[in-house]
């Protein structure tokens, strides 16, 4: 990989957006040469057109509210720097005493925090920070098969926040959502091998 | 087998047969004049006996499968070896000749093909040449790395003398250590298929095993003939031979194969007239494949696999569906037979004292050498793979590639082969090899499922206790998949396109039929644009009509009502039933009991809950996909799961595309869209009656699994518990229900139609509409609505299908007859068709 490092000054930034997604620089180089490709028309930037054009999204439940994902505040076009932020989620956790890191540095974007406070984003559209009964219900709706009736869906929705709601306001707040979740190995689950 | 069954006769005559013998002494046809009877064993001789094994083989499996316990815990190879060594046993004990032996004959020529060209039709081919590079790696360098470090450490420890006195040289050892070198595939995969790992490493092992064939066949050849020439006259030429010889046999073998899966799919495109024989072209000509290249002294099981592997897309999409099933059940039948008579009969042949040669050191030298040598060799390797791979292979997976190394049938008809007057210690190879097999097959693999489980390979999960985890868990996988996608770094792209681009300008052209051509994998590619077209035109039309008011429609609305309210009936009238058992029947219970029965709705509701969301949530891919088994044949849910998914993709983003054009309120039109699509699936859901699920599916699912006899006595008391709990909110939902019903003028109707002839279980029958419950049914709508390339506008188009379901009911009403019908026949799809086409004409 290290053999394209001549296209590194191709990358607008790069140093900047290393520093800030921690990806290595051949992965960062990887991911503008896919970057370019998605991008049809050599705009500089991805329209969220470029992104559906993508087939195995269209057979992905979620794929859509991913694609909306990279386009946060009703953007409709995303850049190179942006694109890498939103993979940079997906980068494997290094083992790494937290104790070590810098305090007033942020967190760095693939904790595990905010791992599941990206998935929590695709949950939550209206951006209230709950997930309401509804958004549930929607969500469920996009991951389950067609055999299973309306109603169940509901039921199951309600199930699902009422297991989670702990302070009985019948939503699931981002604190709530960690909760429910903090047996699962986020990290591991949220981690592509090859983002590194 | 056939070879050795003379002497075997008798003891079948002692097992089977009491009073054979004495007839076999006069042979029959003797001129005793006409006889009406005569008994003419030795004319069915052979193909009888097989028969006979294959027989007690199929049955031992059906025998093992009656426990799940113990197939969960021990491997079916394992067991299968273990019932060969007792009827090897019992062959013995009657005979005292080991009459039935594993031949190579047999076992190269009748009992491997069909197993290694299953595995290559079903190969899953992205995953395995995405993976290739490291597949050849562990199978070339890996291969002749064991044979060669096994073999010079056995000879090393011979020259120390540690075992004794042996009448062999190092080249001996040499030809030994490269047949025992070889990972066997019947073996992994035995064994890897009911240890589920993950993908990668499955098919790297798999991959192994299929491909190190060239090398020990080039090995053993060479080495054989090393042997046989005698080792002062092994020159340097006939090492850069051998070498030579590794590459034409390796890339021959695959020639061999490419060749014929090339004429085999170019013989299924004009197989149209002759449907009934096309499933013969695949097995004859794959067969031939392997034929041929071992008549080229090429590798057969390279050729076979690569016939397989190469002719798979095009076969598959030039024969027919029906030829497609029947390909597919009898690959599976042939391989899985064909394993488990492997398994069997090497068992079987171990009983031989004569073939017993015993050296301990020799023995345990081996075993150590090859896990040792494997080991290491895996390390090595898995190092500098780690360095290019994109993806790691982690310890942990090195550990199960270490451990899934499995010996195997190949090995033994290999040392089988061998020539006693050359190599002069054969017996002693093979009980070594004997004991080799048994100690990987029926040890490691005993052992490899508490070891992967303890080592938490990362297995597809079973179970997860919560609902939420469960949600999103899966959640994540679907989300990892499409970053997966986005970051778009899967294997080796720019390879992978430029292959899909040949073959489909060139090769699908030619191989393949021309409706396979258009309908085939380019819909999904082809789709995005059409769509976008389709939405164009459709409001431009809405703009030349100067509104969306055709969208918007009152009767259309008015459809949506109707459709969604539908199956609700089904819920009114089965309160009314409760309500009225209850009164029947409220006396007698013991309050015990009833709290216990609440406690079981609870959990039962929770049951459903999980149950449902197990079983339909869609699957991650990684799940799904490439999973290749020998012994089940998963239906091709994927593809479904992809259409549903796929249709609903696009729908939403034609609806926000229109939105976005004309400013329309585009939840209030999704989430109607939505309604009307589930509505119109839950007629044809499989879940039990369709009803709500909460309460009835409860109650339900209680009922049957209970086996209550006295259903009317039982529920009664039942229904009132719920009351209480969950009560007014279902009430809330009748009566919304009710008021929701009745403009659709469905429930007053309904009602009294229904109750009488279905007391308790009937309301499906009878209540849902002519379409009957099914699950199958969901793909004909869905084709249905998939318009190919000049279909309508895909939303106008879907609107009418919908509007067509939504007449269903009343039509069915107003149709007695109709209705009957539905009820009487058992559901199957034969009955769409005339529907489909009656309500066509409704809404137009």
């Amino acid at each position: 990989m290290g053999a394209r490092s001549s296209h590194a000054a191709v990358i607008p930034d790069a140093d900047g957006i290393r520093r800030e997604t921690g990806f290595s620089q051949a992965s960062l180089l990887r991911l503008h040469h896919r970057f370019r490709a998605l991008d049809g028309n050599n705009k500089g930037y991805l329209s969220r057109t470029d992104l559906q054009q993508i087939g195995a999204l269209a057979v992905n439940p979620l794929g859509d509210r991913i694609i909306d994902s990279f386009f946060p505040d009703g953007n409709q076009r995303v850049d190179f720097s942006g694109f890498v932020r939103i993979l940079a989620h997906f980068r494997p956790v290094e083992e790494e005493d937290p104790a070590m890191r810098d305090p007033k540095q942020p967190e760095p974007l693939n904790s595990r925090m905010n791992k599941l406070r990206f998935a929590f984003q695709l949950y939550d559209l209206d951006r209230d920070g709950k997930i309401s009964r509804h958004e549930m219900l929607q969500v469920l709706r996009l991951m389950v098969g067609v055999q299973v009736t309306e109603e169940q869906l509901e039921s199951i929705a309600d199930r699902t926040v009422q297991e989670a709601d702990e302070d009985g306001d019948g939503a699931v707040s981002f604190l709530e959502f960690t909760k429910s979740l903090e047996k699962m190995n986020v990290e591991q689950k949220m981690s592509i091998r090859i983002l590194k | 087998m056939s070879r050795h069954t003379g002497p075997l006769w008798a003891v079948l005559a002692a097992l089977v047969l009491p009073r054979a013998g004495a007839i076999e002494e006069e042979p029959s046809g003797a001129s005793q004049g006409f006889q009406i009877v005569t008994f003419k064993w030795h004319h069915v001789q052979d193909p009888y006996i097989i028969m006979l094994w294959i027989l007690v083989a199929s049955l031992a499996k059906i025998v093992f499968h009656l426990s799940h316990k113990v197939t969960r815990i021990v491997p079916e190879s394992a067991l299968l070896i273990m019932l060969g060594l007792v009827l090897g046993g019992i062959v013995w004990a009657a005979d005292h000749i080991a009459s039935f032996t594993l031949t190579p004959t047999v076992f190269f020529y009748y009992l491997l093909p069909p197993i290694v060209l299953d595995a290559g039709y079903f190969m899953p081919n992205r995953l395995f040449f995405g993976n290739l590079g490291t597949i050849l790696l562990y199978a070339v360098i890996g291969t002749v790395w064991n044979a060669a470090t096994t073999g010079l450490s056995l000879y090393g420890v011979f020259c120390s003398g540690l075992m004794g006195d042996l009448q062999s040289g190092l080249l001996d050892f040499l030809l030994f250590g490269s047949l025992i070198a070889a990972v066997d595939p019947v073996a992994v995969l035995a064994v890897f298929e009911e240890v589920h790992v993950n993908e990668v490493l499955f098919i790297i092992v798999f991959g192994e095993s299929l491909l190190n064939d060239a090398v020990t066949v080039v090995l053993y050849s060479v080495f054989e003939s090393f042997v046989t020439l005698g080792g002062d006259k092994v020159t340097g030429v006939d090492c850069v031979k051998g070498i030579v010889s590794f590459f034409v046999v390796s890339l021959g073998g695959t020639l061999v194969g490419v060749v014929f899966a090339f004429l085999l799919s170019l013989v299924t495109r004009f197989t149209k007239h002759v449907r009934i024989i096309e499933p013969g072209f695949v097995f004859v000509i794959s067969y031939l494949s392997y034929l041929t290249s071992e008549m080229l002294s090429l590798s057969a099981i390279l050729a076979i696999t690569f016939c397989g592997i190469c002719c798979q897309k095009y076969v598959k999409a030039n024969i027919s569906e029906q030829s497609a099933t029947t390909v597919r059940y009898t690959m599976k039948m042939l391989a899985s037979g064909a394993e488990t008579i492997i398994f069997m009969f090497l068992g079987i042949s171990a009983v031989d004292p004569l073939i017993w040669t015993w050296n301990t050191a020799f023995v345990l030298l081996t075993l150590l050498f090859i896990s040792v040598y494997r080991t290491i060799g895996v390390i090595l390797q898995t190092w500098i793979l780690n360095r290019y791979r994109m993806v790691q292979l982690e310890p942990i997976d090195q550990v199960v590639m270490c451990y899934g190394g499995l010996r195997g049938a190949v090995a033994y008809a290999l040392v089988v082969l061998l020539d006693k007057k050359k190599v002069k210690e054969k017996n002693l190879f093979v009980s070594t090899t004997l004991i080799v097999v048994f100690f990987t097959v029926i040890f490691q693999g005993l052992t490899i499922k508490p070891l992967v489980q303890w080592l938490k390979v990362k297995r597809s999960e079973q179970k997860e206790p919560k609902l939420n985890e469960k949600l999103h868990g899966r959640a994540f996988d679907h989300i990892l998949s499409a970053i997966e996608d986005i970051s778009g770094q899967i294997g080796h792209n720019y390879l992978r396109d430029k292959w899909s681009n040949f073959d489909r300008k060139v090769l699908s052209k030619v191989l393949m039929r021309r409706s396979a051509q258009k309908s085939r994998d380019r819909i999904l590619n082809v789709f995005h644009e059409l769509n976008l077209k389709d939405a164009i035109s459709y409001v431009a039309e809405g703009e030349r009509r100067g509104s969306l008011a055709f969208i918007r429609s009152p009767s259309t609305d008015n459809m949506v009502n109707v459709d969604f309210s539908t199956p609700r009936p089904s819920t009114v009238e089965a309160s009314v039933s409760y309500l009225l058992r209850e009164n029947v029947s409220a006396v007698c219970l013991d309050m015990q009991s009833l709290e216990q029965r609440r406690r079981s709705i609870r959990d039962t509701e929770d049951m459903v809950t999980h149950h449902t969301l197990q079983q339909y949530l869609y699957k991650p891919r990684q799940e799904y996909k490439h999973i290749y088994s020998r012994h089940k044949l998963t239906p091709n849910e994927a593809e479904k799961q992809d259409k549903e998914i796929f249709h609903r993709t696009m729908r939403k983003r034609l609806e926000s595309f229109k939105s976005a054009k004309l400013g329309m309120n585009q939840n209030k039109k999704a989430a109607k869209l939505y309604k009307r699509e589930r509505a119109q699936k839950r007629r044809n859901s499989s879940i039990p009656n369709g009803k709500l699920p909460m309460e009835s599916l409860a109650h339900n699912f209680a009922i049957k699994e209970k086996e209550f006899e006295l259903l009317d006595a039982e529920e009664a008391p039942d229904y009132e518990v719920e009351e209480t709990s969950g009560g007014i909110e279902f009430l809330a939902n009748v009566t919304k229900d009710t008021a929701s019903d009745s403009p659709a003028g469905d429930t007053g109707s309904d009602t009294p139609l229904t109750r009488p002839s279905s007391p308790r279980r009937g309301p499906p029958a009878v209540l849902q509409p002519p379409h009957p419950a099914m699950s199958p049914p969901a793909s004909p709508a869905q084709s249905s609505r998939m318009p190919g390339p000049g279909a309508h506008a895909r939303s106008a188009a879907a609107r009418r299908v919908h509007s067509r379901r939504s007449f269903q009911r009343p039509r069915a009403r107003r149709r007695p007859e109709l209705r009957k019908l539905a009820s009487l026949q058992p559901p199957g799809p034969a009955e769409l068709p005339p529907l489909a086409l009656e309500q066509e004409e409704t809404p137009l």
